[in-house]
Parts: C-alpha cells; sequence; structure tokens
C-alpha cells in the first residue's frame, strides 16, 4: 500500500522534471541572449564600476570611481546639459510634431507637398544635417547670416555662444520633426469625425474641441512620443557632438584639441561624456559608473512609460 | 520554484566570461634581436600608419621600397589612415599589426603603461644602439614613460612663426609679445562696417596651431610638476600668455575675431588663411613649407622663431617640437622582423633624409640632421635651427595628457571670449581638474 503513492510521486516528479526541462530548451535562446547581451554586460559594468581599468589592466579602487563622478564638474554638467533637453527641446518637439500636423490635416489642397516638405528633413543622414546647419548658420560664411546682414538684423553665433548652442541643436530637433508628425498625422485622423459634429452642434468652440475631444483621444500617442523623446534624450549624442567639432573649428589632428561641449560644455551631454571617458580617455571604470547612472535613469522612464501605457489600456478595457 | 536559479547559474557564468574576456596582461619572452638578420625565412609583416595624402604616401612607399632592397625577405603589408583607437583595439582584440605608427605623442604614456606597445629598450640593447647619442634630448621625453621606451621617434615637428612678406609692409618679424601685439595692430586691416579683411595676427587660442602646448612655449609656461601634477596655476607664466592674449582679442573685439576665424577655409586644406593673404602672421608647424610649395607656390613669406616674451629675450629661437612615434604592439606575430622596419625608419640616415626631403618634416637623428643629403632652404633652415635650440620643449608624456590639454583650453575659451573674469580661480579650477582626474587614473 505504501508502495503505490511512493512509486506515483516518484512518476509524477519525473514528468515535472522532463516538463522543466523542455520548458527551459524552449526558454534557452532567450535566455542565453538575456545573459550574453544584457546580464553579463551589466555585470561586467558593476565590476568594472571598482576597479581602475584602462582597457588592458585592472586595478581594484574601491569607491573612487564613484566618488570621482560626484565630483567631476564636467559629468554635472553634462547632466543639467542632458536635463535641459529633456525639459525644452522634448517638450517643443512634441508640440511642434503636433502643430505641423494639425495643420496638415487641416490642408483642403497640396497635403501631399507639404507632408513630403515636412518629412523629407527626418529622412537626412544625423551627422549631414548637423554638418548642413552649422554651416547654414556659421555667423562668419552662413547664408543665414549674410540673409539677416543684408536686411540689418544681427545673428548670434549659434553653436559658438553656449547661450545659444542649445537653441541651434532644438533648432536642428524641429527641422527634424517629420518621424512625429507622421505618428501625430495618422492618431488625429483616427480621431472619429461625428465626436467633433456634435461637439460643433452643442456649440464647443476650436480650443473646446482640441482640449475635450481630439487631446484624450490621442493621448497615449502624446504620452509616446514624449516618453520616446526623453529616452532619445537622454541618448543624445550625435548632433551635440558633430555641431561642436565643427563649431569649434578643431581638427583629429596631432597638436589640435578638441573640446567636447563646445562651447564652455553647453553642448557636452551625459552620453558624450561617458564616451570620452571610456573611449577616449580610457578611464572605462570611471565610464561604467556613469553607464550605471545612465542605465538607472533610463530604467526609470522607461518604467513610466510602461506604467502609463497599463493605465490607458485598463481605461480602454 | 526553480526559476530564481537561473539567475545566479547565468550571474556565475557571467562572472566566469568576465574574468576570461579582461584583457591579458602575460610579457612575451625577451626579443631575439638579429634573428630575421641570419634566419632569412620570407616574412610577412603589417605595418599601419596614419600618411594618406597621396604626396606622403608617395614618399613612405619609397622609403619603404629602400627598406625591402635592405631586407629582401621581409615584405612590408601597409594599412594607411590609421588612427591610434584602432591600434589600441586591435591589441586589445589579439589581432595587432607587426608595427604601428602614431602622429601624436599624447598617447606614449598610456602605450607604455599599459602594455600596449612592447618595452624597445631590450632591442635598442641587443641592437647596439645608444639611444642618447642618436636622438635630440627633448626626443627623450616624449617617447619613453616611467622608465619604458615604448616607442622611437620617426621624423619630429617643430613649430614657428610663419610671415608674409607683403603683408608685412617692411616690417622684421617680431621677437617679443609686445612687439608681436604693435604689429599684428598695425598690420590689421577693417572694413567700413568694422569687419576683418586681414588680421595682422590672430591671438585666439581657438585658431589652428594656437593651442596651449604651442603658444605656452612663448613664455616658458611649465605644465606639470614632477610627480605629474598640475603646475598652471602655481607658474606666472600661464596667466602672463592669457592676459597678453585677451589683451590682443579685446583690441580686436572677441565677436569679430571669431566671426573672422569662422570664415577660414580646412587649417589643411588650400583655403588655409596664410595661403589667401588673410592674416599676416600665424603659428604652425615645419610642414606648411611643403603645403605652400605645393599650392601656393607663389607666396613670398619667411619664417622665423616664435616670439618670446618681453622678460625672456634669451629664450629667443625656441619653439615647440613634437614628432611621430612608431612602435612594435604587443602581441605583434613577427617581432624580429618588425624590429628591423622600426630600426630602419628610426634611425637610417638615409632612410630619414629621403622622407624628410619629401614630406619636409624634421628628421630625428642627430646624424640625418646633419647629413648633406638634407635639403635645406632658408624656409625649412628656421625649423631646423628652432629643433636644435636648447630651450625649445615638448609636451612630457603624461597619462592624461589630451584631458590635460583640453581642460586648460577650455579655460583659455572662456577666459579670451570674456565669459569668465577671474583668471586666478580659472587656472586654479583647471589645477583641481587636472589633479583630481590623475587619482582617478593613476592613484596620484
Amino acid at each position: 500500500m505504501a508502495a503505490v503513492p511512493l512509486a506515483g510521486r516518484g512518476r509524477g516528479a519525473g514528468r515535472g522534471r522532463r516538463d522543466n526541462l523542455r520548458a527551459l530548451i524552449w526558454l534557452s535562446p532567450w535566455i542565453i541572449g538575456f545573459a550574453v547581451f544584457f546580464l553579463y554586460p551589466l555585470l561586467a559594468t558593476v565590476y568594472f564600476s571598482f576597479q581602475r581599468y584602462d582597457m588592458f589592466t585592472l586595478e581594484p579602487v574601491g569607491l573612487l570611481n564613484y566618488r570621482y563622478f560626484l565630483e567631476d564638474p564636467a559629468a554635472w554638467r553634462s547632466i543639467k546639459n542632458t536635463l535641459w533637453l529633456v525639459v525644452v527641446m522634448v517638450p517643443l518637439r512634441v508640440l511642434f510634431g503636433l502643430g505641423v500636423a494639425q495643420l496638415i490635416t487641416r490642408l483642403k489642397a497640396g497635403v501631399g507637398l507639404f507632408r513630403t516638405i515636412f518629412y523629407l528633413p527626418s529622412l537626412v543622414p544625423v551627422v549631414a544635417g548637423t554638418l548642413g546647419f552649422v554651416y547654414l548658420l556659421n555667423p562668419g560664411t552662413g547664408p543665414v547670416q549674410a540673409i539677416l546682414s543684408a536686411v540689418g538684423i544681427g545673428s548670434p553665433d549659434w553653436f559658438g555662444d553656449p547661450a545659444w548652442s542649445k537653441w541651434g541643436l532644438t533648432m536642428l530637433a524641429l527641422w527634424s520633426v517629420g518621424d512625429l508628425m507622421v505618428i501625430f498625422m495618422a492618431a488625429l485622423l483616427d480621431v472619429p469625425k461625428q465626436l467633433y459634429e456634435a461637439a460643433a452642434i452643442d456649440g464647443a468652440g476650436a480650443w473646446q474641441r482640441f482640449y475635450r475631444i481630439t487631446l484624450p483621444v490621442i493621448r497615449p500617442v502624446l504620452m509616446f512620443a514624449a516618453v520616446t523623446g526623453v529616452i532619445q534624450a537622454l541618448q543624445y549624442f550625435t548632433q551635440a557632438m558633430i555641431a561642436a567639432r565643427v563649431a569649434s573649428g578643431s581638427t583629429d589632428s596631432a597638436g589640435s584639441v578638441f573640446t567636447p561641449g563646445y562651447p564652455d560644455q553647453s553642448t557636452l551631454t551625459f552620453p558624450e561624456w561617458l564616451y570620452h571617458q571610456g573611449f577616449r580617455d580610457f578611464a572605462m571604470g570611471y565610464a561604467c559608473v556613469m553607464a550605471l547612472v545612465l542605465f538607472v535613469v533610463s530604467m526609470m522612464f522607461t518604467l513610466v512609460l510602461l506604467r502609463q501605457f497599463r493605465g490607458f489600456a485598463e481605461e480602454e478595457a | 520554484m526553480r526559476r530564481p536559479l537561473v539567475i545566479p547559474a547565468a550571474a556565475a557564468a557571467g562572472l566566469a566570461l568576465l574574468t576570461a574576456c579582461t584583457a591579458g596582461t602575460e610579457s612575451s619572452g625577451p626579443p631575439k634581436v638579429g634573428a630575421s638578420a641570419t634566419d632569412q625565412t620570407p616574412v610577412t609583416i603589417e605595418f599601419w600608419h596614419g600618411f594618406s595624402a597621396d604626396s606622403e604616401l608617395k614618399a613612405f612607399e619609397d622609403t619603404l621600397a629602400g627598406f625591402n632592397q635592405k631586407f629582401p625577405w621581409i615584405t612590408v603589408k601597409a594599412t594607411k589612415a590609421i588612427q591610434d583607437d584602432q591600434i589600441i583595439q586591435s591589441v586589445r582584440g589579439g589581432n595587432p599589426p607587426d608595427v604601428a605608427l602614431s602622429f601624436t605623442t599624447d598617447s606614449v604614456a598610456e602605450f607604455c603603461k599599459a602594455g600596449i606597445f612592447q618595452d624597445l629598450n631590450p632591442y635598442l640593447t641587443a641592437s647596439k644602439i645608444d639611444g642618447p647619442a642618436l636622438f635630440p634630448k627633448v626626443i627623450d621625453e616624449y617617447t619613453q614613460y616611467d622608465g619604458k621606451r615604448c616607442v622611437l621617434p620617426m621624423l619630429a615637428d617643430a613649430y614657428g612663426l610663419y610671415y608674409n612678406k607683403k603683408l608685412m609692409q617692411g616690417n622684421e618679424p617680431p621677437k617679443t609679445l609686445s612687439e608681436l601685439a604693435d604689429l599684428a595692430k598695425k598690420l590689421t586691416v577693417k572694413n567700413a562696417k568694422g569687419d576683418l579683411e586681414v588680421a595682422g595676427f590672430m591671438p585666439i587660442s581657438q585658431m589652428y596651431e594656437n593651442s596651449p602646448i604651442h603658444t605656452g612655449v612663448m613664455v616658458g609656461a611649465k605644465w606639470t610638476n614632477p610627480d605629474g601634477t598640475s603646475a598652471i596655476g602655481s607658474d606666472p607664466q600661464w596667466k602672463k600668455l592669457m592676459t597678453w592674449q585677451k589683451d590682443l582679442t579685446d583690441w580686436f573685439g572677441y565677436d569679430k575675431i571669431e566671426k573672422f576665424r569662422k570664415s577660414f577655409g580646412d587649417e589643411w586644406s588650400a583655403d588655409n588663411p596664410f595661403h589667401k593673404g588673410k592674416v599676416a602672421m600665424a603659428i604652425d608647424g615645419e610642414w606648411r613649407v611643403a603645403m605652400l610649395a605645393d599650392s601656393a607656390p607663389d607666396l613670398d613669406y619667411g619664417t622665423a622663431p616664435f616670439p618670446v616674451a618681453d622678460d625672456q629675450p634669451e629664450r629667443y629661437g625656441a619653439g615647440f617640437i613634437t614628432g611621430t612615434v612608431i612602435g612594435i604592439p604587443k602581441g605583434a606575430k613577427h617581432a624580429e622582423a618588425a624590429w628591423e622596419l622600426v630600426k630602419y625608419l628610426t634611425t637610417d640616415t638615409d632612410a630619414l633624409v629621403t622622407l624628410s626631403n619629401a614630406i619636409r618634416n624634421v628628421p630625428s637623428t642627430l646624424p640625418a640632421l646633419q647629413s648633406p643629403n638634407l635639403k635645406k632652404d632658408e624656409h625649412f633652415q628656421t625649423f631646423l635651427d628652432v629643433f636644435a635650440n636648447p630651450n625649445s620643449t615638448t609636451l612630457p608624456a603624461h597619462l592624461n595628457s589630451v584631458f590635460n590639454q583640453q581642460a586648460l583650453q577650455e579655460a583659455q575659451i572662456k577666459w579670451e571670449s570674456g565669459r569668465a573674469d577671474d583668471l586666478d580661480a580659472l587656472l586654479a579650477d583647471v589645477d583641481k581638474r587636472i589633479n583630481d582626474k590623475l587619482k582617478l587614473t593613476a592613484g596620484g
């Protein structure tokens, strides 16, 4: 009598182990990918953050890299600049993209032409676009300066004056707003027309129609644009690097020193300083500390995104 | 219940990988120098260099042809336009070239400390080459770090003052900073709107070769103390130089001079403003002689040493010296044959003279400097004299060489633009940044 349940338990346990093994095999591509491309780099980053590591030699230094981060004025300057981009550039880009989409969806004629005009810049490679912008706004030879001078208006040194350099990058971001514009146009065209008709009959004005109908309906898209915009701003690198290098006139040659974030570190972003520390100064341990900070901040924004989407899903349900 | 086990297992695997993926620090044994001279088994060596201009490549190929005549069993496979970071990545990846050349001496300390390049002292000893007797003393400072000589010099650069004779209106080149400032003002031409048409001299640090490593020599300023910490804030010469630059910049107006600077073409092209007659005097390296001969052959110009601080007339004739360096990366597959190439390119008088005559760089050995085959003219002679001057200096190898230069140049830009008004505080901040960085990278 006692053997039956034991044998039964054995068969059950065996089947359970086989099931678990089968599940593990099916999951293994994900597990391997997760371990190689996420877990190992993350563990390595944490490990190196406690080391003096020049990519060749390792030396444990305890919390030295963390202490240096807290006292590194360039790191804090880069954090301020990156936050500026998050607070100013991202909202302006979302508002501008929404505004352009609104205008184009209301056009009676020439929709295709204007949609193409506004969308094309977003297809221009980032480096080429940035080079073009710095050239256009060059205070010495740029056509914008020449036109403004001809009509008696002065123009700031957009990428050479720290008070204007981030605004120069913002203008570049607004110029290439086509990707957002297309998403917003799709969202705006999805708003049911009968809602507007009903609101108009009830006497709602343009602002009320936008605030009470358009905005609630496109809110998920707006949230998507805002949060992805913030994550892009946290990773902002190429445009800042190219604009600073070209505006400074520095060449990548012996004896020519490039000061990242030119002018006065006003365009120095967090990822740019991270790259500079890791791959130009070979302070890889310190760069790992910065990478961990960026990881934590990006995770926080990602969690906000997920929470908001869950909220929208629940509302719709 | 078993799910949590996945994370620790993966973590363990990750840590194992982590250990495995950390670059090794093992050293290869002592060099078998001379083996390739007796063992003439055909061998092909990889050589990475930074030359890319057609004229430079042609001169370099001619020099390598000379090597091939001397060592016919060694074939050199050269790869052009290589930067330092590519060399470092190749060593880290375990697939380095046999010989690598760098255009800048900024990375020498890192190359030596991290063992990216092999210490060449054993090779020099085995080949019975007496470095101090062969190379000028100043070269010692930028080819070794902490007792390791991990690169050798292959040609050198010397800096001086170029002046446009027509724009100088009969004036002699200045010998002091006061003379330079006076002449710069006198020779400057502005249009009716006050915009610059010709600048006597561009004083700002952002002008092509006006970086502090070059201009600091004019006042004999010191970069670091013997322990590697910053001497910038405590050396009054930096303050003297920056005050002089600011006074002259203010005379022009910072906005005006920046607008003018930003209208210039590329430094390395025929659009260089000195070629175009837009600046009367400019700081530059000896290579400009060849570039002017190529793209502005009709320009009537002269060369002179840097002007010096008014209270240091005895230092007139000094300039900044740096150069191209070459070495054998760690993990080179044919180190013995590689050493033959390095030795040829850095110690063979004919090879150095051939290259110098073609690309107009200063030869980096004493015998090559004295060679009767070295082409000399009045322009180039100035730089040979600067190179030989005992007061000429270089930037000694430092682990954070690039960072230190950036920190000072950022301060200079703030100062000359008028965005900072306390020079002492600015330089004290440069000291702090440099010293903090030294603690981070070297534990100093």
